[in-house]
């Protein structure tokens, strides 16, 4: 399944957030957005999955979407969004309760993606007992839950600190080995990028407009931690967003 | 990491490891590091409310025994005593308690689940936020006792204006406790369930409802207290049995040990209901941190 922007902008009161987005998301590969503070890469995350409509533009869904897929565009977000109130199995298993799922094939699924996210032995944790890195993965195991067609991240990582940001990074590039997934992923961080990411966009900042795409051809799980080649993919990145970094850091929030 | 000994720094480590800093003079002297922390984080120490109980009834009992307090200013606590068990062994005290509970449980039944009820429609819906709101603004500042002759009017001197009271009166608080509750659920909850696909009603139910728990039931502690003030005024204005009309009874006859063992009752009553409010809360809430 393929995602499609054509002319997307979007605009907040009187603020032009996107200009003219024209991008495809191919099917079984990962996307990174990349750019700096507020140049809408959040904004246009939300668009891609329908949670926000965008002011002119289109936004299609192309071809089929996979078998038992119940929900094609499942999102990630950068604060787990986990209900407080329900352990780590049951959190799963509210986004399978509305679909018409006898419980054996609801609680197979539920121990499959457990077993995917390694967080099997905690099915019975409140989110208070998990530290930041188990939250997320529980998240995660929740989107797998409902097989989707397209992954769309929101700085999965970005809450965590670096150590587990490492552990879970390897975390995703082994799911994807085993089973590929087509995904947006949209951080701030340029190791992250390099590290998942087969296409990488680089917008401009507000409004955000497609600066360049590159794209990398190296396997995820050869791309190791001390990649020459990657490093100076990451290093062009951040020249080429270096000057619009440093013009966004000093723009206020709000007039 | 070893020390490194011949560093000619200002502070040196003697041998057992300690730091030690030069004092003012410039010379190095040795003494611990003075502890500054500590304190501000209070614990509960067992006992100490039982004994100024005890202490406090044995100092009345004693000062009317030995005539400091006049029994018209306090009673004697064992006379207090004695008509409880008076109460007790004549069934008196369950022909007041049984209608004073009765009244209680079914207005605030009542009052309380409308009130969540409306509340839950106000947050969720901006136009009977707008119509309600400003309603319930105005009408929460009304000392709700003086509402009881024009409740007498309406439903008849009878239990229907007592039960019409409490419910009045625990309605109020209780719908704005709950829209703001309902308000302070984490948007990016409901968000993830948009994400998901699920339903409003489903987010409604599994995700708002839950989420406004703590608050409703916190809101709850207040009408309920509310709740028991109007059921001792209503009782007091036209009521022949109940815990108000008991107490109103012996204060009009000056029988101060009959008055006391009333007051009593309302006092453990009170206490007896925030404990199981207590008790909700830690069962149902035991997800928060």
């Amino acid at each position: 399944m393929q995602l499609q922007l054509r002319g997307v902008s979007h605009a907040y009161d009187n603020t032009t957030v996107l200009q003219d987005i024209e991008l495809k998301v191919e099917a079984g590969r990962i996307l990174c957005l990349v750019g700096p503070s507020g140049c809408g890469k959040s904004t246009l995350l939300r668009l891609m999955g329908g949670l926000e409509r965008p002011s002119s533009g289109s936004i299609r869904l192309l071809g089929d979407s996979p078998a038992d897929c119940l929900n094609p565009l499942t999102y990630v977000f950068q604060d787990f969004a986990l209900l407080p109130w329900r352990s780590v199995e049951e959190n799963i298993s509210l986004v399978l309760e509305d679909h018409a799922l006898a419980t054996p094939r609801r609680q197979q699924i539920i121990d499959d993606v457990l077993q995917r996210t390694r967080m099997a032995d905690f099915r019975h944790a409140l989110p208070r007992q998990l530290s930041g890195g188990m939250k997320q993965r529980v998240a995660i195991a929740r989107a797998l839950a409902v097989n989707p067609a397209v992954l769309l991240m929101d700085e999965p990582l970005s809450a965590l600190d670096s150590q587990t940001r490492e552990l879970l990074l390897d975390d995703l590039v082994q799911l994807w080995t085993n089973e590929p997934f087509t995904g947006v992923y949209v951080t701030h961080n340029l190791s992250e990028a390099v590290r998942l990411g087969h296409d990488i966009v680089v917008l401009s900042r507000r409004p955000g407009r497609i600066f360049k795409t590159v794209s990398i051809d190296q396997p995820l799980n050869e791309r190791g931690q001390n990649s020459q080649a990657l490093e100076q993919v990451r290093r062009q990145l951040w020249q080429m967003m270096r000057d619009e970094a440093q013009q966004a850091e000093r723009e206020l929030l709000s007039s | 990491m070893t020390p490194d000994r011949n560093a000619t720094t200002a502070r040196s480590s003697n041998g057992h490891g300690e730091i030690v800093s030069p004092d003012a003079a410039g010379h190095s002297g040795e003494i611990d590091v003075p502890f500054r922390g500590g304190g501000f984080s209070p614990k509960p120490v067992r006992g100490v409310a039982i004994l100024i109980f005890a202490a406090l009834l044995l100092g009345i009992e004693w000062g009317s025994r030995q005539g400091y307090i006049s029994n018209l200013t306090l009673p004697r606590p064992s006379d207090v005593f004695a008509t409880f068990q008076q109460l007790w062994s004549s069934g008196l005290l369950w022909k007041h308690l049984l209608p004073s509970l009765s009244r209680l449980l079914i207005g605030s039944l009542f009052g309380i689940t409308a009130g969540v009820a409306i509340g839950i429609l106000i947050g969720l819906f901006s136009l009977v936020r707008a119509g309600l709101v400003p309603l319930v603004a105005a009408l929460f500042p009304i000392p709700k006792i003086a509402l009881l002759p024009l409740f007498v009017i309406w439903f008849g001197i009878d239990e229907a204006s007592k039960y019409a009271l409490i419910a009045f009166g625990t309605f109020t608080p209780t719908v704005v406790a709950t829209y703001a509750a309902v308000d302070s659920v984490d948007r990016t909850l409901v968000r993830m369930g948009q994400s998901f696909g699920l339903g409003w009603f489903s987010i409604v139910r599994k995700i708002i409802v839950p989420g406004a728990m703590p608050g409703i039931l916190s809101g709850l502690r207040v009408s309920l207290a509310i709740a028991i003030i109007l059921l001792v005024a209503a009782e007091m204005l036209g009521a022949e049995y109940g815990i108000g009309a008991y107490i109103l009874e012996a204060g009009s006859l000056y029988d101060l040990e009959r008055l006391f063992a009333g007051v009593v009752i309302l006092s453990v009553l009170g206490v007896v209901i925030s404990s199981a409010i207590g008790w909700i809360e830690r069962r149902m809430l035991v997800w928060r941190s």
